[in-house]
């Protein structure tokens, strides 16, 4: 049986824009991840964990939800 | 592509490419001679041996070349290595107990040598695959 897809979504991309246009190279810098690992995250093809989540968000300045969503 | 899954395809295709050289050399001896009494402990160590120095060499060249990216490994290179491990692990385990059922069997060593040997490539091979799938499609929900 084929899993579903991860519910998770994120604003990340639009974060970027709204930073100044942040690459994702910049951004995966920042975390300390390959630009690869922020186009998986960005795609929904990664999960990544709490603390990477964490990261991401403090990069932006914005809480976690403003980062990552889950419809209820 | 980042460092660390350029070094998954280099493993994929050094271990396909040597185990086909492997069974092309034995394949070849075994036109004149019964398959059992083939010379394959020369090939098979030549293989092994020139898979691994192949393979140390091309993940040296994929570092020259993949300078510019760095040679990060992050956290889901490192939890896909995981996956990619333990789902390449289960061959190892099959080729140990199928060289010792053979062994049992008193089978020819030829026989207990060559199904360790396979069960090593398909380990390999299983686990590259497990690995380049995890990075091209969908790893959140694994």
């Amino acid at each position: 049986m084929v899993k579903p897809p991860t519910r998770v979504t994120n604003t990340i991309r639009t974060l970027r824009f709204a930073h100044g246009e942040m690459t994702q190279a910049e951004l995966a810098e920042r975390i300390g991840v390959t630009r690869q690992t922020v186009i998986a995250i960005e795609q929904g093809r990664y999960s990544p964990s709490l603390e990477m989540a964490f990261q991401i968000a403090r990069v932006f300045g914005v809480p976690l939800d403003d980062v990552f969503q889950y419809p209820g | 592509m980042s460092y660390e899954e350029r070094n998954v395809w280099v493993m994929f295709v050094v271990s396909v490419l040597a185990y086909a050289v492997y069974v092309a050399v034995v394949l070849t001896r075994a036109r004149d001679v019964p398959l059992t009494e083939v010379a394959y402990v020369g090939p098979l160590l030549w293989s092994i041996g020139g898979a691994i120095v192949v393979s140390i060499l091309a993940s040296i060249g994929v570092g020259l070349a993949n300078r510019r990216d760095g040679h990060l490994t992050d956290q889901r290179d490192k939890e896909i290595n995981r996956v990619g491990e333990r789902t390449g692990q289960s061959f190892v385990v099959i080729g140990a107990l199928a060289a010792m059922v053979l062994a049992l069997l008193e089978a020819d060593w030829f026989w207990i040598a060559n199904v360790i040997y396979l069960c090593f490539v398909l380990s390999a091979v299983l686990s590259s695959m497990t690995k380049l799938a995890a990075y091209r499609q969908d790893f959140s929900t694994w």
